[in-house]
């Protein structure tokens, strides 16, 4: 079961974190340079990325569980990184929503560049590195690392041409991750005391063999570790900061956070379905009372936020609060149908979350820059971008044909076999249901009063035609999940499968055998009489 | 000594949790700083606390956790040290020049309504 990748020399597990790590140094110094090769240098990073990616998602269909030793340590010693299907479909997910914010980017004009502010590229790759590893790590601790790395990129991000909101949302933010970190370092080293490790497949093997009083440090340190993840992934009570967050930051990177949001669902997957499964001893099944409850609340809560939203980037963020509801609900109802509905409803819900905040500021553009959903002339683009709102709002509510209904009706379908079943098929109905109101309210107010207003327009400044090919690009992604629904379908079903079979990937990590060094250092030491 | 090192974490976190609310900058930034140093010392805890043991092998002796202490855990508390206290500068900058933004030091951005 075990192979090494072998193409870019075996490393190429490795580089979805080496490329954009250059490539951000690299840009520190040319931004500051002001150099002109800066932005061709970052487009290039990312397109790389997106290949890669796309390369490794193909390798990671196979259904093995490729394996990077850092350092050739052995697997519970060194970190480790694995890839399996779910790894690879977020790493293909970020960088075509990567790949869509930074076009998106480029289309700003001069005086919005200085607004964007100096090392926006930078700190975008670095972002790219902090998630990519999130994704591919296979250690608690590295996986701790790289959610401080992404944060703090996403710090930066958000900062980034402050204005007064920006700021204020800033330091909400930012002090709310950093005690969420508190807790995570909290909940990691408590795991350490007692089981005395770290990789994620040998807590897996070890933490069931605890003795009782242990099993109870276990259980709390385990569930402090899936508050930290529902702080990342906007769980209902923890939820409070993403919308003036999401709402505050700048169209590119509020695109970016999409993905943000999907870290904390993938880590929730792979611990729930690592560490909490059936097989986990005394903590199987710890999170399963309370996730899926949460989980509904969760829905029910945004979408009255999205009803009550005055603003069309707070109803995008309460529409991204709901889809990882949807999300998390599907992962707490713990069987591997929901759990494949999850995986398939999470890929068209990032990509529509990522169009929704391009859209939204394009259309806060064409306002005369105010996004707030009263009757306001266009001073262009009224039609395109009409027709953009509604292909995004059938895509995010969930309403026939496309794969934001297909996600929902095969959740639902999975949902059928568990005690929750009732509960799930009202509030996911009835969120849907309220998500569309809400759009369609907000729709009707921004394009159809849009004529009756006499208020004056200023005239915009100049967006370019990068702003929209980036939305086209996004929305055809949008389009494809759909299209091509068969194909994905049997993806994240497999990759469910994969998930809920632990035992190839713990089988996969503990036994990845480090590469034969080529020189033998410490002999030819000895010989030398260097060493003893 | 493990009950003064457990009242020492407690403290440092009580402390920091009780200034971590207050709705001052500066004392949400002081509160965080003490919930770090209350972590650091958690994390390294976790690695038994004991007195005389070295993370070093000596050449003759059997290694063991018995007579050794363990290097993981300080190896983490260097990491955590380093995050928190590059965070902790980021969160200054953010915090002043949310004051010189809103010219307030509420963690708001605004003082609260009488």
């Amino acid at each position: 079961m075990i192979t090494t990748t072998s193409w870019l020399g075996g490393h190429a597990l490795v580089m979805p974190i080496v490329l954009p790590l250059v490539a951000g140094a690299l840009l520190v110094l040319l931004e500051k340079a002001r150099s002109r090769a800066a932005v061709p240098i970052s487009l290039l990073a990312t397109g790389a990325l997106l290949i890669l990616a796309a390369r490794l998602m193909d390798q990671a269909n196979s259904g093995e569980v490729a394996v990077y030793l850092l350092g050739n340590w052995r697997a519970p010693f060194g970190i480790t990184l694995a890839l399996d299907r779910l790894s690879a479909l977020m790493l293909v997910l970020t960088a075509l929503v990567a790949g869509g914010a930074l076009w998106f980017a480029l289309g700003f004009s001069l005086k919005d560049e200085a607004r964007q502010g100096q090392h926006f590229h930078s700190l975008f790759q670095f972002q790219l590195m902090g998630l990519c590893g999130a994704f591919l790590t296979a250690d608690l601790f590295n996986l701790f690392v790289f959610f401080e790395l992404l944060l703090a990129a996403s710090y930066g991000l958000l900062l980034h041409g402050g204005t007064r909101a920006r700021h204020r949302a800033a330091l909400h933010y930012v002090v709310f991750n950093l005690a969420g970190s508190a807790l995570f370092l909290i909940a990691v080293s408590l795991l350490y005391g007692v089981a005395g490790t770290l990789n994620m497949a040998d807590l897996a093997l070890k933490l069931p063999l605890l003795p009782p009083a242990q099993a109870r440090l276990a259980q709390a340190a385990v569930l402090m570790l899936l508050v930290v993840f529902a702080v990342k992934a906007a769980l209902l009570p923890l939820y409070f900061w993403l919308p003036d967050t999401y709402a505050a930051a700048s169209a590119p990177v509020a695109a970016l956070f999409a993905i943000m949001t999907k870290v904390g669902v993938y880590a929730i997957a792979r611990t729930s379905t690592l560490l909490l499964g059936p097989e986990g001893g005394p903590l199987a099944g710890v999170a399963s009372p309370m996730l899926p409850v949460l989980a509904l609340a969760t829905l029910v809560l945004a979408a009255t936020g999205a009803l009550a939203a005055r603003h069309l980037r707070v109803l995008v963020a309460y529409a991204v609060v709901a889809s990882a509801g949807t999300l998390l609900l599907a992962i707490g109802l713990g069987t591997r149908d929901a759990l494949a509905a999850g995986l398939f409803y999470l890929v068209n819900s990032t990509l529509v979350a990522a169009l929704w905040f391009l859209l939204a500021d394009r259309i806060a553009t064409a306002r005369g820059g105010t996004d707030r959903l009263e009757a306001r002339a266009f001073s262009r683009g009224w039609a395109p971008l009409g027709i953009t709102f509604f292909a995004a709002a059938v895509a995010v509510a969930g309403v026939p044909p496309l794969a934001g209904f297909m996600g929902k009706a095969l959740l639902l379908q999975a949902a059928g076999h568990t005690p929750l079943a009732g509960w799930v098929v009202a509030l996911v109905l009835g969120s849907s249901l309220a998500m569309m109101m809400a759009l369609a309210r907000a729709g009707s107010t921004l394009f159809w009063k849009a004529g009756a207003a006499t208020t004056a327009v200023v005239p915009p400044a100049g967006g370019s035609g990068a702003q929209g090919a980036s939305m086209l690009a996004l929305l055809a992604a949008v389009l494809a999940t759909a299209a091509f629904a068969g194909p994905l379908a049997a993806y994240t079903q497999a990759a469910a499968t994969q998930l809920m079979q632990r035992q190839a990937y713990i089988g996969a990590v503990l036994n990845a055998e480090p590469v034969p060094p080529a020189y033998d250092v410490r002999r030819e030491m000895r010989e030398r009489g260097d060493a003893k | 000594m493990l009950l003064l090192l457990a009242l020492g974490i407690g403290t440092l976190a009580g402390c920091g949790t009780w200034l971590l609310l207050r709705e001052r900058s500066f004392d949400t930034v002081l509160g965080l700083t003490l919930l770090s140093y209350a972590v650091n010392l958690f994390i390294f805890a976790m690695g038994r606390v004991k007195p005389q043991a070295v993370p070093i092998m000596e050449p003759g002796k059997t290694p063991s956790l018995a007579t050794l202490a363990d290097p993981l855990p300080q190896a983490l508390v260097l990491t955590a040290i380093v995050i928190s206290f590059a965070m902790t500068a980021v969160l200054l900058v953010i915090a002043l020049r949310t004051q010189a933004h809103t010219g307030s030091d509420h963690v708001d951005g605004e003082e609260p309504r009488p």
